[in-house]
């Protein structure tokens, strides 16, 4: 299997406008742009208006934003489920988060740095396993995995969510790590091997340090990736003490009925507000990690 | 530049000078791999081996698992229709979505690619929905835009079309995820964008001299050069195709309603495994596809050798 994949993009050229474009060229395609980017993000419109639109509003206005602001749904919404407040399902979405976010930056720039640095016996089949296990579907593990953690006692805990992460089983990760280790100059660590240092202070204080900018990207999308995934959770997590927040938002559709609908939205948005937070604070480091190794949030 | 996945990157340090400093470099090596090893074989081999072995099994979790052979594979394929109507939906979906949602992230990044103002702003807010879009607030959305009293059909009603229920109607219902994911096209434009700016402007100035028009410099020119980036995404776009669950679950209410139309693959694992509690069954439905989309990236593998150009093709 030889193949060539992502291109590391590096600087674009720059280069003048040839002669001929006027002022109005590329006019056409800016208006096209501004209706798809309408018809793109109307649907994240339509959710936030929604939600401060009051019941009646809900069944007679079909415009994105309602006539008037309604903020009830908030607090409405974040009561809204029967013996729980919302705030606790944040609070585990959190907890799950902040573990998987650690768990992945730590573990994941350990292997990295073997694979990137060091010479060992079956190097090269280790990363060939490695490579392999970026193609191997989430969904045919968790049979198995539920009935080892089940054994274990771990249903309702983080731990299912949290542990895998600690043994870097998220390749993609590695593998972005591995290919910006590379990019680090081996002189500092040729200097740093000539004054002594071995394989383990040459991690601390060479490259983990330069390695600063990938660590961030795999902390920001682990943490996208653990707030949107619902598939773990719905699997290990059944009790509501310990629903996260997509578990939790799902409440409101089993008692969905018109009057639930603007609380739902409510606590929907809510629900995105960190993700977007942090592609506003992260949004160039995003791009560049979607350009090295196509991991999404 | 690029750079290949079948092999290690190279270490290209002179050899350690003496047997000692070689060897621990070795144990060090280990050590760093160690927590890697542990995950691989303690949470993915050990797991799949045992996968295996119950899919020859009938297990619910409470009794031991009872061994019945080929029985769950031979069910599976000859004695349950819901499983074939999964496959079918399944299928449907990711050779509609994918290339949707492809055309339209290339399209918008060849747009963007001819501006010079403002890229970086449209790139951000073309991103938003793949951000967004696999949760389960986005799932929600859709169940109420497409519902029989949202606003697509409200939408609808302003220039005189009739609308119905999107999401119950069996003959509409997988279209609307088809669109969902076609929505999230951002990510692999953003990857579209990065390639673009890799082609060197000499070669549509050459094509220009020629005399080549739009289409016949897209096809050509621009096409043939982005094609290791088509297969990137290709690639990744197909994986996650395959792997549907979130909105097909939310949007269904959890059944893969209606007539089993929005059932993927996935999705009725789920319901085999964690709703009747059949996990025998549930892990031969694993295995097989496993087995299957592993066919699958190959056969697109192997197709990229048809159609994928390397700039380096010369030199093989």
């Amino acid at each position: 299997m030889t193949a060539t994949l992502a291109p590391v993009p590096v600087a674009p050229q720059q280069q003048a406008p040839p002669p001929s474009r006027r002022w109005y060229a590329g006019t056409g395609a800016h208006v096209i742009l501004v209706v798809l980017l309408v018809v793109a993000l109307y649907p994240i419109a339509y959710m936030i208006g929604t939600s401060f639109k009051s019941p009646q509003e809900i069944a007679n206005n079909i415009d994105v934003w309602p006539t008037r602001f309604s903020p009830n749904n908030y607090p409405e919404g974040w009561t809204g489920i029967p013996g729980i407040s919302f705030g606790r399902f944040f609070v585990n979405s959190t907890v799950i988060a902040a573990g998987v976010v650690i768990g992945n930056v730590v573990s994941c720039a350990l292997c990295a740095f073997a694979f990137a640095r060091l010479r060992f016996p079956l190097r090269g089949l280790w990363f060939a396993i490695m490579i392999g296990t970026l193609l191997l579907p989430h969904h045919v593990l968790v049979v198995p995995q539920y009935v080892l953690f089940n054994s274990l006692g771990w249903i309702n805990t983080p731990w299912p969510m949290i542990v895998p992460k600690l043994v870097a089983t998220d390749a993609f990760f590695v593998f972005l790590m591995v290919q910006f280790m590379r990019g680090i100059p081996r002189t500092l660590d040729e200097a740093a091997e000539i004054d002594g240092c071995g394989p383990y202070r040459r991690f601390f204080h060479i490259v983990l340090p330069l390695t600063k900018p990938a660590l961030v990207t795999t902390a920001v999308f682990s943490f996208i990736q653990t707030w949107n995934d619902f598939f773990t959770q719905l699997v290990y997590l059944n009790n509501i003490e310990n629903y996260t927040v997509p578990i939790g938002l799902r409440l409101f559709l089993d008692s969905s009925g018109q009057s639930a609908i603007a609380p739902m939205f409510a606590m929907s948005v809510l629900s995105l507000v960190p993700v977007f937070l942090f592609f506003l604070f992260f949004q160039r480091l995003i791009v560049d990690g979607i350009n090295t190794s196509g991991i999404k949030g | 530049m690029a750079y290949t996945v079948n092999g290690p990157p190279a270490v290209d340090a002179p050899d350690p000078p003496t047997p000692t400093r070689r060897r621990s470099e070795a144990t060090a090596g280990y050590v760093f791999l160690s927590p890697w090893l542990l995950g691989l074989f303690g949470i993915t081999v050990g797991p799949m081996l045992y996968s295996l072995y119950l899919s020859f099994t009938d297990y619910d979790l409470l009794q031991d698992p009872e061994w019945v052979g080929m029985e769950n594979y031979v069910r599976m394929f000859t004695d349950d229709p819901t499983y074939w109507n999964s496959v079918q939906a399944t299928v449907l979906f990711a050779v509609t979505s994918v290339p949707l949602k492809l055309a339209v992230a290339l399209g918008v990044a060849l747009l963007l690619n001819r501006q010079r103002r403002g890229v970086g702003v449209y790139r951000a807010l073309y991103y938003v929905p793949s951000l967004l879009g696999g949760s389960v607030a986005i799932a929600i959305v859709w169940q109420t835009l497409f519902g029989g009293a949202g606003a697509i059909n409200g939408l609808l009603g302003l220039v005189g079309i009739g609308g119905k229920s999107w999401i119950a109607d069996p003959s509409t219902a997988l279209g609307t995820l088809v669109l969902l994911a076609a929505w999230q096209f951002g990510a692999p434009m953003v990857i579209f964008l990065a390639g673009l700016k890799q082609i060197p402007a000499e070669m549509f100035e050459a094509a220009a001299l020629d005399g080549a028009g739009r289409f016949a410099t897209f096809w050509h020119v621009t096409l043939p050069l982005l094609s290791p980036v088509l297969f990137f995404n290709l690639v990744l776009e197909t994986i996650a195709g395959f792997q549907g669950f979130t909105a097909a679950f939310v949007i269904s209410g959890g059944q893969g309603g209606p007539a089993d139309s929005t059932l993927l693959y996935t999705l009725y694992l789920y319901l085999r495994g964690f709703g009747d509690f059949q996990m025998g069954y549930a892990s031969a439905m694993a295995w097989v596809f496993l087995i299957a989309l592993g066919i699958v990236t190959a056969l697109v593998f192997r197709s990229g050798s048809l159609w994928v150009h390397y700039a380096d093709d010369g030199e093989r």
